[in-house]
């Protein structure tokens, strides 16, 4: 593999020694939600959700099937819209559908779980696409960003491929490279790899921690422990809508206080 | 079988049966032009989030789509020519010929906009949501994400609306264009009687050296155009 992005190389070794909360000054909030709720018909999937994500901040989401984490994710960029409560992204309000909400979605980078890349489009076309039409970027400014964002999720030399000649990794990594180049504030991550063979989850975990180390402020629905002990600064765990534990990760690894939690860890830690 | 074939070579003759086809072929380009223009409109306004156009939207498709060509290109000659006096050049056969482009097209673009909206359907959900979260809003996702990818997976429907359009071509008679062919087909059944069968077969060879081009065309197109997933 290619790799350019990891300074640890293993993102899913046990390296309580580098744990980024201690020496992670982090900022003002950027993300907050405050009594979010949120149906599906009759299903209460967001309950009373009251969440502050700080600049710099990685923070890991984990919860069982169907907990909200998604609906969660797709909310705070509004591809998925809420009943009542708000959401601010560095101070603004969510906006209804419009201008002001594709410009508050540009600045909100967004991986998927599928990935969705463009599938008509090459792999440079992708990462360009937005900053041309949307930032106004020349076709040269913008494939120079793109370039280099390429060869820093380790990619570089797929530019010119279709999507679906890549594998799954390099997709992802793609994908990451395209909501990068809209110089976001806040990047949402929804299971990145978990639609991936196993030999490839390390090369996307790498240039998600290399970006954390970069001082990106991250929220991530993931269920790699490795990569929440690495890189996140702090671990929300929710169930049936609701979040019903927080606390650094190696505190909720090793003691979590809730019985959900310690039920759920205990399932996924037997797989 | 010596006698059939120089009926035929009389017919060719006596008549200019190849202006007449091409004049449907004219017809069909036009009203393929603008059908698809419109339908593409329909289509986007279908998909749109704004309620009320995607109520027009649907409106239209269901009018259009279940009213008979035959009405539509009669009113386009009976109402808007003759009783509203409406002309569009000053020359007659040339208003009939845009009258009955037209009549083609409001009729083809309901067709169209079903053909683009099931190539929409092909396209993932996922793709819409990613030109959304980089911050593209309705029309710009349309236009670079989600039509580009429609339009290769509707293909195959929009060669069947094409090839409608060509054979309802013929029902342009309706808005009293005389040169096409079916015009000419009366004609010359009317003078010559005599070689029925073959007029008729001359009539039924040419549409079908006209339509396979048209068939094997697009199923190559959309097998080459697929968008590998
Ligand atoms: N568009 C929708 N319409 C109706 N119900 C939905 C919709 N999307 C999600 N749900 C339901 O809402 C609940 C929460 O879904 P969500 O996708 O947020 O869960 P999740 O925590 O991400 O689960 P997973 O780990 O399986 O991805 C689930 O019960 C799901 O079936
Ligand atoms: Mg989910």
């Amino acid at each position: 593999m290619d790799q350019t992005t990891s300074t640890t190389g293993q993102p899913a070794a046990d390296s309580t020694a580098d744990a980024p909360s201690s020496d992670r000054a982090l900022g003002a909030p950027l993300v907050e939600l405050k009594r979010v709720n949120k149906h599906f018909g009759a299903l209460h999937v967001l309950q009373d959700i009251d969440l502050t994500v700080r600049k710099g901040e990685v923070l890991v989401v984990i919860g069982p099937s169907g907990s909200g984490k998604s609906t969660l994710c797709r909310a705070i960029n509004r591809l998925e819209t809420i009943d009542d409560g708000t959401i601010t992204v560095d101070g603004k309000e969510l906006p209804e559908e419009g201008k002001a909400l594709a410009q508050l979605r540009a600045e909100v980078g967004m991986v998927f779980q599928s990935f969705n890349l463009f599938a008509h489009k090459t792999v440079l076309d992708n990462v360009t696409l937005g900053p041309r039409k949307v930032r106004g970027l020349s076709k040269k400014a913008a494939e120079e960003q793109a370039r280099a964002l390429l060869d820093r999720v380790g990619v570089g030399n797929q530019a010119g491929k279709m999507p679906a000649q890549l594998s799954g990794g390099q997709q992802q990594r793609v994908a990451i490279a395209r909501a990068l180049a809209m110089q976001p504030k806040v990047m949402l991550f929804d299971e990145p790899t978990s639609a991936l063979d196993p030999e490839m989850i390390n090369e996307v975990l790498d240039a998600m921690v290399a970006l954390a180390r970069d001082g990106m402020t991250m929220i991530v629905v993931t269920h790699e422990m490795g990569f929440a002990r690495t890189a996140a600064d702090r671990v929300v765990f929710m169930a049936d809508g609701q979040i019903v534990e927080e606390a650094a990760p190696e505190e909720f690894f090793t003691a979590p206080k809730s019985e959900r939690a310690r039920d759920f860890l205990s399932k996924i830690l037997t797989h | 079988m010596d006698d059939f074939f120089s009926g035929f070579a009389e017919l060719f003759a006596q008549y200019d049966v190849l202006a007449a086809f091409w004049v449907n072929i004219q017809l069909t380009f036009w009203a393929a032009l603008l059908s698809l223009v419109l339908g593409t409109v329909l289509a986007l306004m279908r998909i749109s989030p704004i309620a009320s156009l995607q109520w027009a939207g649907t409106a239209y498709v269901t009018i259009f789509r279940n009213t008979p060509l035959t009405i539509i290109l009669t009113f386009m000659y009976l109402v808007v020519f003759s009783q509203l006096g409406i002309t569009l050049t000053d020359d007659l056969n040339s208003t009939f010929f845009w009258f009955a482009v037209i009549g083609l097209s409001v009729y083809h673009a309901a067709f169209v906009c079903e053909a683009i909206r099931s190539g929409v359907n092909t396209v993932p959900v996922g793709q819409a949501e990613a030109a959304r979260a980089i911050g593209l809003s309705f029309l710009p996702a349309a236009r670079l994400v989600i039509l580009p990818q429609a339009f290769r997976g509707a293909i195959a429907p929009l060669g069947n609306t094409l090839i409608a359009l060509l054979k309802n071509s013929t029902v342009a008679v309706a808005a009293s264009v005389a040169t096409e062919t079916s015009s000419l087909m009366r004609t010359m059944i009317e003078f010559r009687p005599d070689l029925m069968v073959a007029i008729f077969l001359l009539f039924a060879v040419g549409y079908v050296i006209l339509v396979i081009p048209i068939g094997l065309g697009t199923t190559w197109l959309s097998q080459r155009l697929a968008v590998k997933r």
